[in-house]
């Protein structure tokens, strides 16, 4: 297993608040990894220096063996770190097609060419492509701003996606969207990463997902990391209990027995 | 050819062979509509960023003082030329400036632009070496070498002009079709996923405020010389005004959109002026607020429906 993203013993306070502590973390190619913890544990925080969005105090993060832990975000995505947002980033104002075309117009050339039309018909074959792959081509000519949740955070992370990316950093795929469309949501975005073989980590608070689709999980609780593994161990792990998940109700009935 | 560009082309063939037959003070007013469209055409670029700029008179200043300092330093007459230097004198400054004003938005962005234009209109009411308030004359300029007379000192500089504003009306159009271009409403729409789309928000911005200058300084130097003098009223924040006003009258709806709104204020203005000497502002003030309450993406939008149903 090659090391795609290693992070050494980041740090990041906000005030008196500490958000990330002695984090390490490898990830491997084609990787997928849950991320799970309580609200304010350290995930997005985490997620948020990976790509540049925050610098952290201390530690360095590299990439494919490149230091990249002061690069600004675009540098980032240059050197193939891509992200979605728990509340999905998108070009309301404009149709869905003309987002991923404006995506798909800074992912082609780093320069951008000037005088060639973006609305180029090999472009909008990409588009219907990859709209095709997320399940969402139905949605092309409507207005993005106007889109249900669940098909927000599909284009928003079809976004991510165009570059090609490595690695793909999402926020909360699946927040805010209704328990019966989940599993759906989350195998339509999982199939069309493997097709583009790349590596995922994720944030998720529901362990059924993290079950079905993490190969590896990071549990996260006051900004550092208490537990690294298989699903299954992590979840039964009693620290995860404790601050992540919540002690099972049976064995607290149990406890509490006279 | 798309419907803008073949709109462009007939207009420009028909007002360059009619304005042969049409008389002086009409070519003398459609000169500067169109110079002042330029103006205009790039504070649409900023604006459909979600940019507004209340300085924007400092580029058409430098673009009117560079024609007459041209003249005067480097005995400069060819119009081309010296309406060439207007704006490549913008359009440096635009570079330097942009640097700061890039960082910007909103209000900050306005209030920043509108220090810029009032500094450059201290500095020339209090300069006596460019005779302050008082008007500095603009020679009457070449064509190609020759000097003006007949036909052509009547129709050379509107020539010029319409073949500057055939140029940027082409230009921006392919501009606003382009990748770059494309970034124009999404930055206004979202700036954070530009970024993380690996664009710089504040390189794009600065490409627009250079191409914004550029066609100030133009519209600037083609005012300069057809009406033959200069004075700092030009870099005045009323003027810069008077620009956001037809921007907003004009809507960002097409490149062709500044020059409609152009003709409008003009001729607004002009009648404005001859039958309410006293009070025409407050006729275009009252002719704002019905445009903001029934037409609030400008006149453009009158044409849009049509223009949408005949492009393929």
């Amino acid at each position: 297993m090659t090391a795609l993203l290693a992070v050494h013993h980041l740090n990041k306070a906000f005030g008196s608040v500490v958000a990330a502590k002695d984090i390490t973390v490898t990830v491997g190619d084609g990787e997928v990894v849950g991320m799970i913890g309580a609200n304010g544990a350290g995930k997005t925080t985490f997620v948020n220096m990976v790509t540049g969005y925050l610098k952290p105090n201390s530690g360095t993060i590299e990439f494919l063996g490149r230091d990249v832990t002061q690069l600004p975000p675009r540098a980032i995505v240059a050197a193939g770190i891509a992200r979605s947002f728990q509340i999905p980033q998108i070009f309301g104002s404009a149709s869905v097609a003309d987002n991923l075309l404006i995506a798909l117009g800074i992912a082609e050339g780093g320069r951008l060419p000037l005088w060639r039309a973006l609305r180029s018909r090999e472009r909008l074959a990409t588009v219907e492509r990859v709209l095709d792959h997320f399940g969402i081509l139905a949605y092309r000519d409507q207005a993005a701003g106007l889109l249900p949740q669940g098909v927000r955070k599909l284009l928003d992370i079809a976004m991510a996606t165009l570059r090609a990316p490595r690695l793909l950093l999402l926020d909360e795929p699946t927040s805010g969207i209704s328990v019966e469309e989940k599993f759906a949501i989350m195998d339509t975005i999982m199939g069309a990463l493997r097709a583009a073989r790349c590596a995922v980590m994720f944030v998720e608070h529901d362990m059924d997902i993290i079950g079905r689709y993490a190969s590896r999980v990071l549990a996260f609780a006051e900004g550092t990391i208490i537990a690294e593994g298989a699903p299954a161990a992590v979840i039964a792990d009693p620290k995860v209990q404790r601050y992540v998940t919540g002690v099972p109700e049976a064995m607290r009935r149990a406890a509490a027995a006279p | 050819m798309d419907g803008t560009l073949r709109a462009l082309a007939v207009a420009v063939i028909a007002l360059a062979i009619g304005s042969l037959w049409t008389p002086d003070w009409i070519v003398f007013l459609a000169t500067i509509i169109i110079a002042k469209g330029l103006v205009v055409l790039g504070l649409m670029v900023l604006w459909r960023t979600g940019l507004v700029s209340f300085g924007q008179a400092l580029y058409y200043g430098i673009g009117a003082y560079a024609v007459g300092m041209a003249q005067l330093a480097f005995g400069l007459r060819d119009a081309f030329l010296l309406v060439a230097f207007g704006t490549v004198l913008a359009a440096a400054i635009a570079v330097l400036l942009g640097f700061l004003l890039a960082r910007y938005r909103d209000i900050f962005f306005a209030m920043l632009s509108l220090a810029f234009s009032m500094i450059l209109y201290g500095t020339l009411v209090k300069s006596a070496t460019l005779c302050s308030t008082d008007c500095f004359a603009v020679l009457p300029p070449r064509f190609a070498g020759m000097a003006a007379g007949g036909t052509l000192a009547k129709n050379g500089l509107f020539w010029l002009t319409l073949a500057a504003a055939t140029i940027a009306v082409y230009g921006v159009h392919r501009y606003l079709a382009s990748p770059l271009g494309a970034l124009t409403t999404a930055i206004r729409d979202n700036e954070i996923r530009v970024e993380y789309l690996g664009y710089s928000v504040e390189r794009a911005i600065h490409i627009k405020y250079v191409i914004a200058a550029a066609l100030a300084g133009a519209g600037g130097a083609i005012v300069a010389l057809a009406v033959g003098h200069i004075d700092p009223d030009s870099t005045y924040w009323t003027t810069s005004g008077e620009f956001v006003f037809v921007t907003i009258l004009s809507g960002a709806g097409s490149a062709l959109a500044p020059f409609v709104g152009s003709a409008i204020f003009e001729a607004l203005r002009a009648y404005a002026t001859a039958y309410a000497p006293y009070s025409w502002q407050m006729i275009l003030g009252v002719f704002l607020l019905l445009l903001i309450l029934f037409l609030p993406q400008g006149v453009w939008s009158l044409f849009q429906r049509r223009v949408r149903r005949a492009a393929p």
